[in-house]
């Protein structure tokens, strides 16, 4: 490998829908597949994707998201959400992209190492009860560059 | 094409270093190629590899990650421990298979 491959990526996940969370959960599960140290740091509403009662019920957003091409308010009418959520789950499933849960179990047996962002755990009021059992912990900004050291930052 | 030889056997490789023509491979040739990564090749490495060999008959492809772990008996964990540092890629090579061409 030349000197300027990238050993280590951290990546920021701050959106809870589906299409929100599934970059970086790409890219975190692609870079350990490469030999790249991952990191995951989960921030804002990229929480939901890791709070037990909640990754199993991720959906896509069906309103202000420009790409969907769907007017406002159709993207708003009832059921609209799910059902965008329903088609875009099979067309993943024939990429064998895996459910959230599922997803993230890889990227952790794989090495990958999983945060939830301090501050959003107590602006939302959650505690470490509410995250998936396989979370590494909790960090504060500061501990999450510490951690971060001579790793790409990756915002998603 | 390059070529590489192993114990009087020729093998055609692209640029990565992966088999151009998986009928060229028998378990010695992955004993080679797995030494070059500085892997021994084990039973449970036997498993992998014949199982990716198997999907790349029926589809064409290597399988993915999610395949390998849900299918051949092998879970992720002992996925990175066989294949350090990359085990769907190592694996494909190893199996004397093309590269990758899935994300997952």
């Amino acid at each position: 490998m030349s000197d300027d491959s990238i050993e280590k990526v951290s990546i920021i996940l701050s959106k809870g829908s589906l299409d929100g969370l599934y970059p970086g959960l790409i890219m975190g599960n692609g870079a350990l597949m490469e030999g790249i140290d991952a990191m995951l740091f989960f921030t804002f509403f990229g929480l939901e994707g890791i709070l037990d009662r909640k990754m199993d019920r991720i959906k896509v957003a069906t309103v202000g998201n420009p790409g969907m091409h769907m007017p406002t308010v159709i993207g708003s009418l009832p059921g609209m959400s799910a059902l965008a959520t329903s088609m875009m789950k099979k067309e993943m499933e024939k990429l064998d992209i895996p459910p959230v849960r599922e997803f993230l179990e890889m990227i952790h047996d794989g090495g990958g190492e999983i945060y939830a962002c301090k501050a959003a755990m107590e602006m939302f009021h959650y505690t470490a009860n509410d995250l998936w059992k396989d979370v590494d912990g909790i960090l504060t900004v500061g501990e999450f560059y510490e951690k971060s050291a001579g790793a790409q930052i990756i915002f998603t | 094409m390059p070529t590489k030889t192993i114990n009087g056997k020729t093998i055609t490789v692209d640029e990565d270093g992966f088999m151009t023509d998986p009928s060229q491979w028998d378990e010695d040739v992955a004993r080679w190629l797995a030494q070059e990564l500085g892997i021994e090749v084990t039973d449970r490495h036997l498993l992998v590899l014949n199982f990716m060999r198997a999907e790349f008959e029926k589809n064409g492809q290597a399988p993915s990650l999610r395949k390998l772990k849900n299918e051949s008996g092998v879970g992720t964990k002992e996925l990175y421990k066989l294949f350090p540092k990359g085990p769907a890629k190592k694996a494909a090579l190893i199996a004397g298979l093309g590269k990758p061409q899935g994300c997952i």
